[in-house]
This record gives structure tokens, sequence and C-alpha cells, in this order.
């Protein structure tokens, strides 16, 4: 077995733990069909048994123990049919049998493989037996009955204890009963020798446990754990060493095991990923195709039930790749990609959920194919589908009866796919988001809540009440002393902002956004002179940076993730609440939802797509609210302005990195091809001289497609109400509006990607 | 028709209250919460009840009844619900006390506003009238305060 690579050790690890299992259960069930022989429900459960075993030897290769198996089978399912009936011949055989299938095991436990021994006989005389149409005894010798033989055979099992070699020889002696002839003794002996040098077996080392029984135990320990600090800080007022000494060691004990029960829950996701390459294997080899399996962040743990639930959508998942996503060797080659085909497999803890990633390098999703599938199909209207965008269209692929697959096959493609997946993944809380791009790949996005997974936390206070934030989020720790925050800290027009190694930080204060402080007071306090250090917390949402604004700084600590009642879920500033060590409650923050509900992210992408369908988009910049909003300077001295929440990103590209592609300019960026605007160019002006210093390039995103546009200068981010003064006609900007009591042309940034990307103008 | 009930009993602002006694899985006396901002302010907070997280629900908020005056603490009635268990602050408890269907009756008409939409009804018993809450309305609506920031 230790030999054996790591994925066939788990796999047959698991058959040998399952087999185990059923084989007991098969005793038990014999036994009891003696005296009721024609209990269907038992003779179903003992057929299904022996059905499983020998589907999954016959899976792992083991064609001996298969063999035994199968005929077995054969004569149970005559026995189930009622063709057959049983009798004690019958069931000294199966008994005889199902030693047979035990003694495998064992060998394969020990040697990796199904042992040397025949097993002939017992073949034979189950294939007799089965031949054997009438049920009248076929033999004349006497035959012990089931209830002699079971009887050996609990002594032989109580005996176990004491001497374990006689055991053995006890066992495979009374089981056969000198049909299995050739086959005992020197099995006998075999077994003996194993059962001394593997005296626990994997079927010892392992049990199941029943997961509700698990939680009742991290509840009773929860307890515990608040007794245990309750006597601590009776410690403390105590001066008895013998009694200082005993609740020292029960505060050790306690944590030890708070944690070790904690554990059994928390599985890593490489434990179902485990099985993936060998399908992917099975999966390539049916169609063809080569493909190469990579995984990152198999060691993140999730909670065990949630990992039950995500197995069977994963596995879809990474047979559809496979399947249809990546293309055979010589279309491959043919495209200019490598002929072996990659699948890429990530999953990492981020903003208080687990992430998992299932992309490929194949031939992406065609958005025109799955728009012509919808009508066809009559799953969409096509007013509808006009008016979607592209990532609108890429979900279609998750309503019900949607199959893309142009030729069914046999392993994927009969119209129950994809919705199962999101269904089934939407049941635990989770959400799945498909991205792809025709000639490029696939990645699948699965978001699963960690209700109940464990998370180092950073604690930190607000408003005198404790808060954690899950660490994952945390990219690091600002303070700033009273009289340094003053100066570093510049408000711009009520918009606080950092500058954090010369990029501005975006600021929300918690107590604000959590409503125990109202944006004056928080003003008013940090320009008093008696005001505290202040603490910044950077943290990262949807791939952007902002920083909150703490009270105080405590520690990180390992959180269990509560759920909150469902009366409170739709509070999207809070993830979950936690029980901290005194026993006392503490919110689980949100890192996306408050960045949101502070406004430092841009809102949701699809609610600004279903808005522009109705609203032009002079109007959809919000005039007359209160908006942040990005301030550029152009060459000539005239400013603009871009609407915060529009963009996505601010970046800077060396001149250098500008490559062309299909005749226009564009960069490598996080993994995909970024095309670049010179908003310059739009307006009609002439680009600034740069010489080889940086560009700045402000990255946004409209209806799916990403660009970046190129601009002279950032000046600023302020927030200031945004009212359109003056509209114009000029092409990529919206009209003109006073920002800071200058006149600031606002930028169209939707309109400026549509004109870039045509693919979206006929969508538009 | 004389099938009897039992009700768990308890007083808010005066008024005498009921919840059949199989929605009640415990009663357990004042502890302190963790307040939840930007929630209603019906929430009172959170409180771990060995280890489960229970929402706290002010009563007498949700009845728009005044606050509870003076020094004295509430109590939290612990109800099922179908995703775990919320705790409802009351004033005082009662008894436990078996009712006769017959006596009850729904509410008058003149009884108006935000306790006809959360009391089920009345049983007339000897001596006053016993309020039947509806717990799951009272538990209902209690999600995010209206009022952002």
């Amino acid at each position: 077995m230790d030999q054996a690579g790591g994925e066939l050790d788990e796999v047959v690890r698991e058959f040998l733990v399952e087999s185990h299992e059923g084989l007991d259960q098969l005793d038990r069930d014999l036994v009891a069909l003696e005296r009721a022989p024609t209990s269907q429900d038992r003779l179903a459960s003992i057929f299904r048994t022996i059905h499983t075993i020998k589907g999954t030897c016959g899976f792992l290769s083991f064609g001996k123990l298969e063999s035994v198996a199968h005929v077995g089978e054969n004569l149970l399912s005559r026995l189930r049919d009622g063709r057959l009936t049983l009798n004690a011949d019958i069931t000294s055989a199966l008994l005889a049998m199902v030693d047979a299938v035990r003694r495998m095991l064992a060998d394969i436990e020990a040697t990796g493989s199904d042992g040397d021994d025949d097993y002939a006989a017992l073949v034979a005389r189950l294939n007799d037996l089965q031949e054997a149409l009438a049920p009248t005894a076929p033999d004349a010798e006497p035959r012990p009955s089931l209830v002699d033989e079971v009887a050996e055979r609990t002594a032989s099992a109580a005996v176990e204890e004491a001497f374990e070699q006689e055991v053995v020889v006890g066992a495979t002696s009374a089981a056969p009963n000198g049909h299995a002839g050739g086959t005992a003794p020197q099995a006998t002996a075999r077994a003996a020798e194993q059962s001394e040098a593997h005296s626990s077996s994997v079927a010892d080392t392992t049990i199941r446990v029943d997961v509700h029984l698990l939680d009742k135990l991290m509840n009773l320990v929860g307890e515990l754990v608040l007794a245990r600090n309750q006597i601590l800080q009776f410690t403390s007022t105590q001066d008895d060493s013998s009694f200082i000494a005993t609740s020292q060691r029960l505060n050790l004990v306690t944590t030890e095991l708070q944690e070790g029960v904690m554990k059994t829950r928390m599985q890593p996701i490489g434990n179902i990923w485990a099985k993936f390459p060998r399908v992917v294997r099975d999966v390539a080899i049916a169609c063809g195709k080569q493909v190469r399996v990579e995984m990152d962040g198999r060691e993140t743990e999730l909670d065990k039930t949630i990992i039950e639930a995500i197995k069977d959508p994963l596995t879809h998942v990474v047979r559809n790749a496979v399947d249809h996503g990546i293309e055979a060797p010589e279309k491959r080659v043919a495209a200019g990609k490598p002929a072996e085909g990659r699948l890429f497999m990530r999953a990492f803890h981020e903003g208080g959920q687990v992430n998992i990633e299932i992309s490929d390098d194949g031939g992406g999703i065609d958005p025109e194919k799955l728009k012509q599938k919808a009508l066809q199909r009559g799953l969409v209207h096509p007013d509808q589908l006009a008016r979607m965008g592209e990532r609108e269209i890429l979900n279609l692929i998750f309503l019900p009866g949607f199959s893309t697959a142009e030729k069914i096959t046999n392993v994927s493609g009969r119209g129950v796919g994809m919705d199962v997946v999101k269904t089934n993944i939407e049941k635990i809380g989770g959400t799945v988001d498909i991205q792809s791009k025709v000639g490029h790949g696939t990645t699948l996005k699965v978001k699963i809540p960690l209700t109940l997974a464990i998370i180092p936390a950073l604690v930190v206070t607000s408003g005198g009440e404790r808060y954690a934030i899950p660490q994952v989020s945390l990219l690091e720790l600002v303070r700033l002393e009273a009289d340094q925050a003053r100066r570093a800290i510049e408000s711009i027009h009520g918009a606080p902002v950092y500058r954090l190694r010369g990029n501005l930080l975006p600021l929300a204060y918690l107590s604000r956004e959590l409503g125990h402080e109202s944006s004056t007071e928080i003003a008013t306090r940090a320009s008093s002179a008696s005001s505290d250090a202040v603490n910044i917390v950077v943290l990262q949402a949807d791939g952007r940076q902002f920083g909150l604004v703490v009270e105080s700084i405590s520690d990180t600590e390992e959180i269990v993730v509560k759920p909150l009642g469902k009366q409170l879920k739709s509070i999207t500033s809070f993830a979950g609440a936690t029980i901290m060590g005194d026993g006392t409650v503490a919110l689980i923050l949100d890192v996306m939802g408050l960045a949101q509900r502070a406004r430092v992210l841009s809102e949701n992408h699809d609610r600004s797509i279903a808005e522009d369908a109705r609203t032009d988009r002079a109007s959809e910049v919000g005039t007359g609210e209160r908006r942040t909003l990005l301030l550029l300077g152009m060459g000539d001295g005239g400013r603009l302005a871009v609407p915060l929440d529009l963009v996505d990103r601010l970046e800077e590209f060396a001149p250098d990195a500008v490559e062309s592609a299909e005749g226009q300019q564009v960069v490598q960026y996080r993994g995909q091809i970024l095309p670049l605007v010179h908003l310059a160019d739009v307006l009609g002006g002439t680009r600034e001289p740069r010489g080889s210093g940086a560009m700045q390039v402000v990255v946004s995103t409209h209806r799916g497609q990403t660009i970046g546009i190129v601009v002279d200068r950032i000046l600023d981010i302020v927030e200031d109400t945004l009212e359109i003064r003056r509209p114009t006609r000029r092409h990529g900007l919206l009209g003109a509006a006073v920002i800071q009591n200058k006149v600031t042309d606002l930028v169209d940034v939707h309109g400026i990607i549509e004109q870039a990307s045509p693919s979206l103008e006929c969508a538009a | 028709m004389a099938h009897a009930q039992q009700l768990s009993t308890f007083y808010l602002d005066g008024l005498h209250f009921g919840i059949e006694v199989e929605k009640v899985q415990e009663i357990i006396r004042y502890q302190p919460t963790t307040r939840v901002p930007l929630a209603s302010s019906v929430v009172e907070g959170l409180i771990n009840l060995r280890g489960q997280i229970v929402t706290a629900i002010d009563l007498r908020a949700r009845l728009q009844m005044p606050p509870r005056a003076g020094e004295a603490l509430p109590t939290n009635v612990i109800v099922r619900v179908d995703d775990g268990a919320v705790s409802l602050l009351v004033d005082e408890i009662g008894d436990v006390v078996e009712v006769d269907e017959g006596t009850f009756e729904p509410s008058p008409d003149t009884v108006g506003g935000i306790t006809r939409e959360l009391v089920c009804g009345v049983y007339k018993l000897r001596d006053r009238l016993l309020l039947v809450l509806d717990t799951e309305r009272a538990i209902q609506g209690v999600g995010e305060s209206a009022t952002g920031h």
C-alpha cells in the first residue's frame, strides 16, 4: 500500500473501508435471511452490497476478486428473482464467498494485489448452485445448518481477542466447510502471517461518525470553553498553587479538545480533488484528448457537509471541461496551442468564502451558439436575448434543459447538466459564475460560504463592540499617530483618502458604516487636538483595495463562523458571527458587503447592465447625486472626470509593455489581453508626449468587456454632486459639469468601451 | 370541541401574552447581548446559547410599546424556528396555562395596528384576557433597519 501512488492509495483505502462495512452487513443479512428466506428487502440489500464490491473492484482491476463477486452476484440475482429458494447449501456457499472476499481484501491491504490464492473451486461451487434449478438438496453429504455455522463463527470471534492467530484459522475453516478445499489451509497460513504483521487494518483506524454527533460535540465543547474561562477568572483570585496548576491543565486540555473536535469536521478539498486526475484521464481517453490537470490550494479546508455537497457538481464540471471545453489535439495544434490541454483547479479562502475555480484552456463558449441554442429550445424570448450582455448570455448555460454538446456523448450532454450544478451549489448557499473567451477557454467560479469553517480573523473594535475581519481579505495594517494622521489623511470633499506608498487608498470608517458615528462626528474628532492615533486596516475586496479605519486592533484569532439567523441575513455587512473566548458573540464583517456599503468599490456590474438597457448613459452616471469621481488631467490643461464606480482599477504600464493585436494596442494584464484606448485619440486631441514614462491607465469593464483607457494624468479622487450643466454631442463625453468649482468634462466610459469592442455595438 | 391547549405565558407592559408551549424551547434569564449595528431597532442583539448564535428580539419594541422602564431586566423566551432558535425578550414570565378552545375569540375589530397583526386572538380567562402571540409573524420582517446612513 505504501509504495502505491497517492491517488490510488486513497481510492483503494476508501474501497477497503466501504467493503469491510459492507461485509459486516452481509454477514448479518445472510443470517437473518435464513430465518426468512423470501425477504425481498434483505435479498436486495445483499445483492447491492456484492454488486458494489464487484463494481468497484472491477474498476480497480482486482480481477480475481471481481470474478468471485461476480458468480456470487449471479447466484444472488436468481435468488432475488425467485428462481431459486435459499437453503442451507446456498447460504454456506454465500458465506464462503464472503470469507473469500474478506481474505482477498486482506491481501489487497497487505500487498496491493488480490493475492495468489486460487478460488476456482469456490467459483465452480457457486456456479453449480446457480445451475441447479430445483432447490432440492443436491448432495447426500450432511451439511451443517447455518445455525451451527454461525455458532462456530461466533465462537471463533470470541477467541479472537485472546489468540489472534487461532481466530483466523477458526474462521476460515468454519466457513468453506471443506468445499473450498485446497484454498483454505494455504490462505489460513497467509492470513495468519498478515494478521501478525498488520495488527490494525484500515477499517480499524477509521470509523464513521454521524455529523450531527460532531455538531453536538462541538456545542458541548463550546460550553466547556465557557466554563473553563470562568474557572480561569476565578483562579486569578486564588493563590492555592495546586489549584492553579490544575486549572492550567484544564485550560490546555480544553483548548486541545476544542481544536480536535473542530478538526473532525474539516477536510481539505484535496480529498475530493484526488479523484479528478483519474476522472479526467478516463474521460480524456474516451474522447481522444490529452489533458493535464494542475491543482492549487488543495489544502483549503472545507466543512465535511460542504465537501460532500460539492463533490458531484465539481465532478460534473470537470467532466464537462474535458468533454466539451478542451479541444481534440489536432484542433488545438491548428489553433496554435499545445496538443495537451490544461485543466486548472484552484481553491482559496477569500472574503469569508471558499472560492473554487475550474478553468480550461479549451475552445471557450461561443455566445452566438448559446443564443441560437436558447432560442431553438425556446428558453428565452428573442427580445430578452437582444438585451442581454455577454455575461448574461454565458449564464444561459445554467438554465434547465440546456446542453451545448452538439452530440450526446456517454460522458455528458444529456441535458441534465449545469443547471443541476448550479442548483446544488446554491442549495448550500453558494454561487456559480462562468467566464469564457472564445478560443481561450472557460473558467467556472464557485463561491461557497464557509459556514462552520474555522478561519483566522483579525479582531477589531468599533463603538465598544468587537468585530472579526476574515484574514484572507487583510493586506496590511497601518497605524498613524494623531498628528501624523491629521496630515496624512486627506479629505477630498468628504471622501477621505490616504496615500499608501504613493497610491490613493480610499478610506471607510467602520464606526460610520455601522452607524455608530456620523461623518461630522468623525471629522470633528479627527481635527480636535486630543485625537487618538488612527488604525487603518487595509483590505481587499473584488481585487481592489480600501482602508477601513477602526477604533483599535486587538489580535488575530481562529474563529468558528456561525450563521446569523435569517432575520439578519439581509444585512450584507456581516458574514456571520462567532463566539469569542469569553463566551460573548462577535459579528464577522463581510468585507465585500461593507466595501459596497461604503461605496469604495463599484456597484454590482449586473445591476448596471440591467439599468443601462433602460436609461440613457447620462442619467446612469447618476447626475444630481453625490458621487465619488476620478479626476483626470489632459495635455491641454483640460479637466475630465470619471465616476469612480465605473473604474475597476488604476494601473501603470511601461510603454514597452504595449503590444499589438488585430491592429489595436494591447497589454498583457492579469493573464488576459487588455485592449488600450487613448483618451486623447477618442476626444480628437493630441497625446501628451510622454517619452519613457509609465502610462496611466484607467481599467474599466462594461458588458463583460474590459479595456484600458490611457489618460495623461490622474489628478485626484473627489466626492461631489454631479450635475451635467451642458450636454454635449462630442464623441466620448457625456457633457460638462462643475466639479469643485471648476468646469470638468464627464467621460462617457461605456460609450468608449462599446466603440472599442465591436461585439458590443450590435448588442447595445 | 373542548380541546385543551397549553400556553406558555408572559407579561409585556401589563398585558398577558401566551405562546403555544410546544414552540418554546426554553426560558433563560437575561444575558448581555452583542448589538447588531444596521439591524432594525427591534433586534436587541445576539446571544450565545450554548454555542448557538441566537437573535434576541425586543418584543416591546416589536409591538411598538414604550421601552422598559427602570432597572428591571427582561427574560429570554427561546422559541424554535426553522433555522434554529430566536429569543423573544419579555418583561416577566407567567405560568403555563391550560386553555379551553371554547374560550377563544379572534381579536375584535377595534384592536388595530401592530397588535392586530401579531396577535392571533384572545383566550377569555376567568379573571383576564390572554393574548395569543403569532410568533412567526413576530419574528418575520425584523430585517435591516430602513434608515441607512
